[in-house]
């Protein structure tokens, strides 16, 4: 089970690795495509790649609801559990 | 008035070089870029020679691009910012509304798609990537300099097989004569140096196994040649109406005179064997052209080094221009590029009508009988040349001929 800021440093890493964005710039109130410029694509890889990371399904429904790396990190903690 | 159309900025990166210029200078001291396939893949076929990518174009787009880009894209797109760059448009007021891209490629996204279907049938679909379609669509090179130049007059892809980097030519020619256009971007492009690619290239028995002696491998009409080496690589110019370079003061290598351009209905991949196809579009080149074919001096031949196709070319030669013009074949160095070959192809016909060199012939050590007419052997020519040929034929029985003139 990853603590809140394990699942922010691994989607640092994550966006770093598909997108280019820089892991400074990764924090809890950034959304994703208007501060981190993540398109639609990447946004994709970026699913896909943190269910393998942390064990956790995210429903392609659930996508849109994850606006900012905040809410990606609820979504993943919750399913975690 | 036909619209006079000039070659403004070339860019490259084949198997002999990163860029043009050093691609032009290892084509000039007459060196291969084929070498042995080392890699364990490799192993297991028939034909384990090819002519990679002297620089990995991966290493030359940013990192994150180049997880987008299928390795011919990324090659497409080296080759056409260092044209563009050559041109010296980077630094002018361009109309984004009249500059047109035209790159095609003969296979397209091949990596891509094997290496997704790797992913697909081990992880499952999920794990797809969502950037496969625009790596693997035949289109996407030409998409993806299309974006970065902002070109807005229309991104085109002609897919002809082995003619398609010369076919790019004769689309941005047309685009440029029909007004639609004041700067086309245009070449083609080509990674497919992988195990099935290459395995059904082999089962064609299109190859040279020569794969004991790679660089002599590619022997265009030597009694010893047994097929085509696959090389992989990209070329691309910049074309550009001639009062628009003229009024920016932009370098000009050449003119792009003329362009022929016919199909076979033959046979799907066996060239006709008088070249029939190959002579009705030199001839509509040369008349396209205006130029007179005792002009024309030099020949950049397809030539792959296969028993048939270099034989039907002489043919064809002979008939379409006579015997005065010294003819080259450059994928002796190069390898086939597929559709790549006829734009960087095009390249060195431009270079040497540009510098009054033809690149040398290189592994043509004992003369097919059937060859009689005169080739650069071995050591680059160094003579004046008014007017050049650029020949392309591809699988399907597509021939396109291409007139570079002195600017």
């Amino acid at each position: 089970m990853a603590t809140r800021d394990e699942i922010t440093a691994g989607l640092a890493e994550i966006l770093e690795e598909v997108a280019g964005v820089n892991p400074d710039d990764v924090a809890e109130g950034k959304s994703f495509t208007e501060d981190l410029d993540v398109d639609s694509l990447s946004m994709v890889e970026v699913v896909v790649a943190a269910e393998e990371k942390f064990g956790v399904k995210i429903p392609d429904e659930e996508v849109q609801n994850l606006k900012t790396v905040g809410d990606a990190v609820d979504y993943i903690l919750k399913a975690q559990a | 008035m036909t619209v006079d159309v000039v070659v403004t900025g070339i860019g490259a990166t084949t198997p002999l070089g990163g860029d043009a210029a050093s691609t032009w200078d290892a084509m000039v001291a007459g060196r291969s870029g084929v070498s042995a396939l080392t890699q364990e893949w490799a192993q297991q076929l028939p034909v384990r020679i090819a002519g990679q990518l002297a620089v990995d174009p991966a290493q030359q787009v940013d990192r994150v691009q180049a997880r987008r880009l299928d390795r011919c894209e990324q090659a497409a797109l080296v080759a056409a910012r260092e044209a563009w760059a050559d041109s010296g448009l980077a630094d002018s007021d361009v109309d984004r509304e009249r500059l047109g891209v035209v790159i095609g490629t003969g296979i397209g996204g091949a990596l891509t798609l094997l290496a997704q279907d790797d992913i697909l049938e081990a992880s499952g679909p999920r794990r797809v990537s969502p950037h496969t379609i625009p790596m693997l669509m035949p289109n996407g090179s030409a998409a993806n300099v299309g974006l970065e130049l902002q070109a807005r007059a229309g991104v085109h892809s002609p897919v002809s097989a082995c003619a398609t980097g010369a076919e790019s030519m004769v689309w941005a020619l047309d685009m440029l004569r029909a007004g639609r256009a004041d700067i086309v971007v245009a070449g083609g492009t080509e990674a497919v140096v992988h195990p099935l690619p290459m395995a059904a290239f082999a089962s064609m028995r299109a190859m040279s196994t020569r794969n004991d002696d790679p660089e002599r491998a590619s022997r265009p009409w030597d009694t010893a040649r047994d097929g085509f080496v696959l090389g992989e690589g990209s070329g691309v110019v910049v074309l550009e109406r001639a009062d628009h370079a003229r009024a920016r003061g932009a370098r000009v290598y050449a003119r792009l005179a003329g362009a022929g351009m016919t199909s076979d209905g033959y046979d799907i991949v066996q060239p006709h064997p008088e070249g029939d196809g190959a002579v009705r579009a030199i001839a509509a080149a040369l008349r396209d052209a205006g130029v007179d074919r005792r002009d024309v001096m030099h020949v950049n031949a397809h030539a792959t080094s296969t028993p048939v196709g270099d034989i039907a070319e002489i043919k064809a030669l002979h008939r379409a221009l006579g015997e005065h013009a010294v003819l080259t074949s450059t994928k002796s160095m190069t390898g086939h590029l597929l559709g790549a070959a006829g734009a960087v192809e095009s390249i060195a016909t431009i270079l040497a009508v540009y510098h009054g060199v033809i690149p040398p012939t290189i592994n043509l050590e004992d003369p097919d009988p059937e060859l009689d007419l005169d080739v650069a052997t071995h050591k680059a020519r160094h003579v004046e040349v008014p007017a050049a040929l650029n020949n392309s034929f591809g699988f399907g029985g597509h021939n396109a001929a291409l007139v570079f003139t002195r600017a």
